[in-house]
């Protein structure tokens, strides 16, 4: 199957080369590959923009979206690695991209792929059941008191649920036992269940099971509060949910959502895709998910994204060296 | 009766044009693989899996649960006609069914497996109709102690319950265990006997291991016996399906166990295999005159195919409500669900009515359309086997490894799948059986994860197990099954029971 498409991208550079400039487009149907399990924040994400692009007509050829979750995501990093020159996959990276080459010694590395654009910051909330503790303050004091430690569930080990987890330890002195499930969705059922006191999810993540009124958030991992404000409950809003710092636990994460190509495609093909996204971002399908799933919205792309990226991959390694999850 | 209304809601997500050919298609190449010696229900759908990867999910669910109804169908074809299981759950049909074909009386045979078939397919379906919201809610209770006891039940039934030598079950089930094994450890994060190899990274896939042990071995198998195919003709004729369902009633006891025993089977994970021995035993030893079985007696393929087909379809509904596979076949659609982004579990029924009503009025459809289906098809389908085994084989090699080659689109897969024929040829010659090897692949991580994150969470204590009356009871009930034989022949001997 390879053979043909480095054919049609050999013969789309012939062509790109000559001096009349045509277009680069996609010739065959475009993977979107998931790092992820099915039903989690990315998977989600990706089929959003699959129907953006196939309602707005943005591509001629259909995108399907293809999940590569194995070894916590590995699959999906090793999978674009080794598609170098391939212009018919693009993956949707998140924090993992800086943190498994650091946990897991994964021979990858961010920058061999090339980047197209950021496209969305997501945040992640400190939830427990709804018939646990009513706040912050409340929630911490619970968790010093109980004979034994609190059960924490989250996604993976070693990553950024589990590296929150570590400092929200440290920052409160509670303790927690982190139980690393395969998916935000387990560990959402799991919460619901009452096999877990708590988690630290992203929004989409935990979003129907909020809406059931079957779990609590808490607080949100970020400087400022969430800015959409119509109703998502009867009662309240991504805007109701006070920051973490204001209720006296200094803990901000927020991770990248981001586009990257293999590497090794042409300019053209870059191009291409920069644009492709960047007309994502303009599409009702696109803003109404970002609000529905609470994300913030950003556009990064050239060397503001790389630019980006290099600071965002320093603080995951100061994060994952001081959380002492870095493989010697 | 809102599982009527919702049901009703199904029918109506299911009838249209394209679902409706998708499940006609399905149903053609069910029985075409159920037909082929070796391949079979879990391969056929392993195999076809990845043409369904761009559907929607019902359109997707119901074409793979038609090809799957489609092999119980077919199975019994060959066994009947020519003494070849095309399905391991098919042995048992042919015991009665050869020797019937064998008197001439092939197309009453056929007709009694087929009519068996769907009776107990409709008695599971409707279990799982009225059933199924039930267990939903059920679902909840489930955490990591009550997974690992589930799996742990389902290792200990294999162990305990099992027709083949229980040091060959446990030798196997180790092997599968620690291959599945390999890969990403979610718990710790680290990476276990990958031995620097990116390919290995992601596991052993456990599609590629089934087309590998099943499929190919099967045509190693076959090259070496040089099997040669003789079948006896076969065509049906109304009269002769109308003089079978006119006794049928008569045979109402045996029907109605096989069905109870093929749902409680499928509900806890045994498998099709053992329901349809189980049936075909239970009826000959509750027979007034049990030394005519065997000699081509009816109630000898009503029994096996009642039970089997009962099993093969409610093992989907803990594959549902749970996430745990029945069945092997189960498993792979199992992992079907999630290649289309739905979560198995609890909340499946709740967040995605469409397709779980939608998949279970397909159970109706499908059957009822198969039957018509295979009455009217078995000429065509028998002649199958007159072509050369030599022309059908590289046809069954090559569909093999673009079926193991699609799952990851890796080519290392390929080989993976032909190492996987070699060790399961292997396995046959020395009798190893290669069902929990098979089970423990698909199901060792995640026991694993649970007993290891039930650990983190009771600090270490093992009980944990017994915390509270759902865990307990199933922890316990495991490990009777595993001690069962030897508390059967306790109680044999105080003459309480025999073994069935």
């Amino acid at each position: 199957m390879r053979i043909p498409v480095k054919a049609v991208g050999a013969a789309t550079a012939l062509l790109l080369s000559t001096p009349a400039f045509a277009g680069w487009e996609p010739t065959k149907p475009v993977e979107i590959v998931v790092a992820a399990g099915a039903g989690g924040a990315s998977d989600q994400m990706a089929r959003m923009m699959q129907a953006a692009i196939q309602k707005n007509n943005l591509m001629k050829q259909p995108m399907v979206v293809s999940l590569k979750g194995g070894a916590s995501g590995a699959e999906a990093l090793m999978y674009m690695k080794s598609s170098e020159g391939d212009p018919n996959k693009v993956l949707i990276a998140y924090s993992l991209i800086y943190m498994l080459p650091l946990s897991a010694k994964i021979p990858f590395n961010w920058r061999e792929l090339t980047p197209v654009s950021v496209i969305a910051l997501d945040q992640f909330v400190l939830w427990d059941n709804s018939a646990g503790p009513k706040t912050v303050k409340e929630f911490i004091e619970a968790a010093k008191a109980a004979n034994s430690p609190f059960k924490m569930g989250g996604t993976g080990s070693k990553r950024e649920d589990h590296v929150l987890t570590v400092f929200l330890e440290q920052k409160t002195g509670a303790k927690f036992s982190y139980l690393p499930y395969k998916s935000g969705g387990e560990a959402a059922t799991q919460l619901v269940g009452n096999h877990t006191e708590a988690n630290v999810n992203n929004p989409s993540e935990n979003l129907e099971v909020w809406r059931a009124g079957q779990v609590r958030p808490l607080c949100v991992f970020d400087k400022e509060r969430i800015s959409y404000t119509s109703k998502v409950t009867d009662t309240q809003s991504w805007a109701d949910i006070p920051t973490c710092k204001e209720q006296g636990v200094d803990v901000q994460y927020l991770m990248l959502r981001a586009m990257f190509l293999p590497g090794k495609v042409t300019a053209e093909q870059q191009a291409f895709y920069v644009e492709l996204f960047h007309k994502v971002t303009q599409t009702a399908e696109y803003k109404d998910y970002m609000e529905k799933q609470a994300l913030k919205p950003i556009f990064l792309t050239g060397k503001d994204m790389v630019q980006f990226l290099e600071e965002d991959d320093a603080v995951n390694k100061a994060l994952m060296t001081e959380a002492g999850f870095v493989a010697k | 009766m809102e599982a009527l209304g919702l049901l009703l809601h199904g029918f109506a997500v299911l009838l249209t044009w394209k679902t409706l050919v998708l499940m006609m298609v399905g149903l053609v190449l069910g029985i075409f693989v159920g037909v082929l010696p070796g391949l079979g229900g879990p391969n056929g759908v392993a195999i076809l899996l990845p043409l369904t990867f761009t559907m929607d999910p019902t359109s997707a669910i119901v074409m793979l649960s038609c090809i799957y109804w489609g092999a119980l169908f077919g199975g019994a074809i060959t066994s009947i006609l020519f003494n070849i299981p095309g399905e391991a759950w098919s042995v048992a049909t042919t015991f009665d069914g050869y020797p019937m074909a064998q008197q001439g009386r092939a197309a009453e045979a056929l007709t009694a497996a087929f009519t068996s078939s769907f009776v107990g397919s409709l008695v599971a379906v409707l279990l799982i109709t009225f059933l199924a919201p039930m267990i939903s809610s059920f679902a909840l209770k489930f955490g990591p102690p009550e997974f690992f006891a589930v799996y742990l039940l389902t290792f200990c039934s294999f162990v305990g319950l099992g027709r083949e030598a229980k040091h060959k079950t446990v030798i196997s089930m180790s092997l599968g265990l620690l291959l599945a094994g390999v890969g990403m450890d979610t718990v710790s994060g680290n990476l276990r006997m990958t031995f620097g190899s990116a390919e290995l990274l992601r596991g052993i896939n456990f599609l590629v291991a089934v087309i590998g042990l099943f499929g190919i071995s099967e045509i190693l198998l076959t090259m070496e016996e040089r099997l040669a195919l003789r079948g006896h003709a076969a065509s049906i004729s109304l009269r002769v399906v109308l003089g079978v369902w006119k006794d049928l009633p008569k045979y109402w006891v045996t029907l109605l166990r096989s069905s109870f025993i093929g749902c409680w089977l499928g509900i806890t994970p045994g498998g099709a295999i053992a329901a349809s021995f189980m049936g075909y035993n239970l009826a000959k030893r509750f027979a007034k005159d049990s030394e005519s079985f065997g000699k081509g007696r009816i109630e000898g393929v009503f029994a096996p195919e009642t039970a089997a087909h009962a099993s093969g379809t409610s093992a989907l509904l803990p594959m549902l409500a749970l996430g745990i596979p029945g069945s092997g076949t189960a498993a792979i659609l199992l992992g079907g669900l999630m290649v289309w982004g739905l979560n198995p579990g609890p909340l499946l029924f709740v967040e995605h009515k469409d397709f779980v009503w939608g998949l279970i009025a397909s159970m109706y459809l499908g059957n009822v359309v198969g039957l018509v289906l295979v009455l009217t098809t078995v000429p065509v389908f028998a002649s199958i086997l007159r072509v050369p085994f030599a022309a059908v084989a590289p046809m069954i090699v090559v569909s093999c490894a673009i079926g193991a080659y699609a799952i990851q689109n890796a080519m290392f897969d390929i080989w993976l799948m032909l190492g996987f024929g070699v060790v399961g040829y292997v396995f046959k010659k020395i009798g190893i059986p290669l069902a929990p090897f098979t089970l423990a692949l698909v199901l060792g991580n995640r026991a694993e994860d649970a007993f290891r994150l039930s650990m983190i969470g009771s600090g270490g204590n093992l009980g944990v197990f017994w915390s509270n009356g759902l865990v307990g009871s199933i922890t316990t009930l495991a490990i009777v099954l595993l001690f069962w034989p030897v508390i059967d022949g306790l109680l044999g001997r105080v003459g309480w029971t025999r073994r069935i």
